[in-house]
């Protein structure tokens, strides 16, 4: 029993020193270390794709993490950063893709979707409230006979 | 009749977006290189066939080339080594490796066994000049016109149709075989 336990404690500490090496590539200040944590977490892994770039285990996305931690050390502001891996990747590396010709339909189709749900919503309503106007009608003309 | 069209037509229009979405959206946004029609990076590397010489863009300045991005662990790189060769035996463009992220050991002992189809091979060690070019995944390949821009990227596995469609397409008439 006391085996087990201390095998579980070893394992258990394993995967907590296992989740602290990637913590390990933190940043001289709390404002650089933030603002890594914000900009990897809003970076396509490219490998994998629909996992950030601070989510993802594989080896792509460590070197691209390194890159982004460079470029804020060295001075870089959040958006050249961003543009630096754009010219290399395109706005697919982007989570929020910027508002431009190709990506439009991106931003204005959730509210063109809404405006159609708004409007059959108003239609029905306004169509119920018809048929239950012309019930009331007959139930009327049934209370006077 | 007339209940069913707009909802019908709403339908179909839905399925078309989201057929578009599926079959075409993640080819265009992956496949297409982000520097198609621009300068190929800059980069100077060790050479893995000859440790005291160097590989750079600045050796490859005024002719076609075309970079094949490859590493020992990767299984499509093996897949399509073959097809490298017959397409080294061409003699059409200068074939040039980007050792992605490799020990070069492996790489050597991967040539030795199974030929080296390559005019010189650049060792990117830590992946750097992988990232400048946009690479996300072995095997990629690369066509750099005789002006230094990209102008077109296979992801995956060459083959020979590809090659001949979208890279012997592309050289200059003169240097076709």
């Amino acid at each position: 029993m006391r085996f087990w336990t201390g095998t579980l404690a070893a394992l258990l500490l394993g995967c907590a020193l296992d989740v602290a090496a990637v913590d390990l590539e933190s940043l001289p200040t709390a404002e650089l270390q933030s603002r890594y944590e914000a900009l990897t977490h809003e970076l396509r892994c490219m490998q994998c794709q629909n996992q950030s770039l601070a989510d993802s285990p594989v080896g792509l996305a460590s070197d691209l993490r390194r890159e982004v931690r460079e470029m804020l050390i060295a001075g870089k502001s959040d958006q050249q950063i961003r543009d630096h891996l754009v010219q290399r990747y395109g706005n697919f590396i982007l989570f929020r893709p910027p508002f431009e010709a190709g990506t439009a339909w991106v931003w204005i189709a959730p509210f063109v979707l809404l405006a159609v749900g708004v409007f059959v919503a108003f239609r029905i309503v306004r169509q119920r409230r018809q048929l239950v106007a012309a019930d009331d009608s007959v139930v009327d003309t049934d209370e006077r006979l | 009749v007339n209940r069913f069209l707009i909802p019908g037509i709403a339908f179909l229009l839905l399925a078309l977006v989201l057929y578009v979405g599926v079959e075409r959206a993640p080819n265009r946004s992956t496949q297409q290189s982000a520097l198609l029609g621009k300068p190929a990076p800059d980069f100077d590397l060790p050479s893995l066939t000859d440790p005291a010489s160097r590989v750079s863009l600045a050796q490859l300045k005024g002719r076609p080339w075309v970079l094949n991005v490859w590493g020992t662990w990767c299984v499509g790189c093996r897949e399509e080594h073959g097809v490298l060769l017959d397409i080294a035996r061409q003699n059409a463009v200068t074939l040039v490796g980007l050792n992605w992220k490799d020990e070069d050991a492996a790489a050597t002992a991967w040539l030795a066994d199974l030929g080296n189809p390559y005019a010189a091979i650049a060792v990117d060690r830590d992946g750097r000049t992988a990232i400048d070019f946009g690479v996300y995944g072995a095997p990629e390949t690369f066509f750099i016109d005789e002006r230094g821009l990209v102008q077109y990227r296979h992801v995956g596995p060459m083959t020979l149709e590809v090659w001949q469609r979208e890279f012997l397409s592309r050289l200059p008439r003169r240097a076709l075989p």
